[in-house]
């Protein structure tokens, strides 16, 4: 499926997903389906939900708000038109200002990558729902992101240090840490 | 009857935990496996890692991108050449670099001998792990022959660092193609000795058959690849669905299987041998002449972006995923290791096993542990 027709199919699943449709925000109150999978995105009128960028990289990127992620991930695996059924890759990154979360999905039937990005402005706290449940792979990877870059994970069934010790302090792979004994700066 | 009760109560089983490695010979490195088992029968198995992390991604942030290509050899050290060139295939496409033709084919010999060493090392500790002694001796004596044509080529037998951003750092060496195909001749005759010697040795055959099935559901939610997914009929192999290199050039066959099983994961890997010496076979007549690297600038910047490169090692699926801004190094770099996944359904498909079954099922899932530590 080409990159424009995945665009289309996920914004159909969120009433206002885009700039251009701001003039519609007080008018979409139904969604289309799986409505009781996402009650967030229904009550939501926010125009910004989703931001479609194919700039700088060879896959259609997505970046969700943290309170549509869930849903939008759980779409994007049953939907038989999407069906990302393989995460072969989910990385934390410290983009300076803001922690977040890439995921990349591939279709094993459809053979179509999407690259989803969801962010949170909170360093002291910072917190995300775990797609666990929906991918198994995940439980492992999440736990890995948590171990160096401390986002939390709600519904993470064993959310704990997975390499380092349980008594290390601070979360290494964040661009403001600073460790002058086992660190070399060049 | 009185008495009996009291004599089942006082022999009440009750689960507890036993510690598996790090230095137990079976998980092939410093892995520690925490068991909580009943009797024999293995509950839960939970990993705990990081005894080697090294933290190579944070080590990316601050190197050049040449210096990237030298950390990769140090994750999966079996597989060294092909993590070389996942991270100088996305260096070369960032740039838009075109290689010539030489250093692709090249590059697509090494990585199916590295592949063919790689499987013939962990045939040798599969028949160690369940009890054949000898298989570890047969593995290594044609593994070796491989490092020799490394040596000579690459100059290095383990971590070779042979390609570089741009190309080979070296042409091949002029023994190259004669020692190859003396190699393909030898390995001929002697994967079948495998398959007599190990493969139809019917006590082999009871330890791993029915032993620790996957479906393919559960090999794709786990992110399975390579053998181990290909063993549960989970067609995944990125040089078909992805080429890269010279191997859109080549016909091969996907080793595919369906039982899930490890002795399926085992035959998988037996007809990757045939798969990987028939690319060698129909590419070393054919390497075209010309030069073996194109110059790149001595500091590389990677345009404003985000990059991701897939290839297939002899472990499964490694992904190399750089966020550049510009500068000589990378803003965050990601590798997806193919062990990490793999070892994350080990708990799933171990539970209500024994714990030589366990063994048996980390043999064949092929862990290579500083590439899950990274």
């Amino acid at each position: 499926m080409t990159n424009e027709a995945l665009q289309g199919i996920i914004s159909s699943w969120f009433p206002n997903p885009d700039a251009d449709k701001v003039s519609e925000i007080t008018e979409n109150s139904d969604v289309e389906d799986g409505s009781e999978e996402q009650p967030e995105a229904q009550k939501s009128i926010n125009p910004s939900l989703l931001e479609f960028i194919e700039e700088g990289s060879q896959f259609l990127n997505v970046l969700v708000q943290p309170e549509q992620f869930y849903a939008l991930m759980s779409q994007l695996k049953t939907n038989e038109e999407t069906c990302f059924d393989y995460l072969f890759c989910l990385s934390g990154v410290d983009w300076g200002e803001d922690l977040g979360v890439v995921y990349h999905l591939e279709s094993t039937i459809h053979r179509h990558i999407i690259v989803v990005k969801v962010k949170t402005e909170d360093r002291e706290n910072p917190n995300l729902d775990s797609v666990c449940d929906i991918w198994y792979t995940a439980e492992f990877h999440e736990r890995e992101v948590f171990d160096f870059f401390g986002i939390k994970f709600n519904n993470h069934p064993n959310l704990k240090r997975l390499f380092l010790t349980e008594d290390w302090v601070g979360f290494p792979l964040r661009k403001d840490y600073v460790d002058e004994i086992n660190m070399v700066i060049k | 009857m009185e008495q009996r009760t009291t004599i089942d109560k006082s022999f009440k089983s009750e689960p507890y935990q036993i510690n598996m490695g790090p230095q137990h010979p079976a998980t092939h490195g410093v892995l520690n496996l925490l068991l909580t088992i009943d009797g024999e029968i293995i509950q839960k198995v939970e990993p705990d890692l990081g005894y080697i992390h090294r933290s190579i991604e944070k080590m990316c942030e601050r190197d050049s991108y040449q210096q990237i290509v030298h950390l990769t050899d140090r994750m999966d050290y079996l597989s060294s050449n092909i993590n070389n060139e996942a991270v100088c295939l996305v260096v070369e496409n960032a740039l838009e670099l075109e290689v010539p033709e030489r250093v692709k084919v090249i590059r697509t010999i090494i990585g199916e001998l590295t592949r063919i060493s790689s499987h013939c090392l962990w045939w040798g500790i599969m028949g160690m792990d369940v009890g054949a002694l000898t298989t570890f001796f047969y593995g290594f004596r044609d593994r070796e022959l491989i490092n020799d044509i490394f040596e000579e080529t690459c100059g290095a037998r383990l971590t070779m660092n042979y390609n570089v951003p741009g190309g080979l750092m070296l042409d091949i060496h002029p023994n190259f193609i004669k020692r190859v195909k003396k190699f393909i001749v030898h390995f001929k005759t002697k994967i079948p000795e495998y398959d007599k010697l190990l493969t139809e040795n019917i006590i082999f055959q009871k330890r791993t058959k029915g032993i620790g099935i996957l479906t393919k559901e559960d090999a794709i939610s786990f992110g399975a690849s390579g053998p181990v997914a290909r063993a549960s009929g989970y067609s995944c192999d990125v040089r078909k669905y992805h080429p890269y290199s010279a191997l859109d050039k080549v016909t091969f066959n996907e080793a595919l299987r369906t039982e899930g099983d490890t002795f399926a994961r085992y035959k998988v890997r037996i007809q990757e041998l045939w798969e990987s010496l028939s690319i060698v076979e129909q590419l070393i007549d054919n390497i075209p002449e010309g030069e073996h690297r194109v110059k790149t600038n001595a500091v590389i910047k990677l345009p404003k972006g985000e990059y991701y490169q897939k290839v297939e090692t002899a472990r499964g699926e490694l992904g190399v995923y750089v966020i550049s801004t510009g500068t000589k190094s990378p803003y965050r770099l990601k590798f997806r290791s193919p062990g990490f996944s793999n070892l994350s359904l080990l708990s799933h498909i171990a539970k209500g096993g024994k714990i030589g079954d366990l063994v048996a099922i980390m043999a064949t899932i092929d862990l290579v542990i500083p590439d899950i530590d990274r």
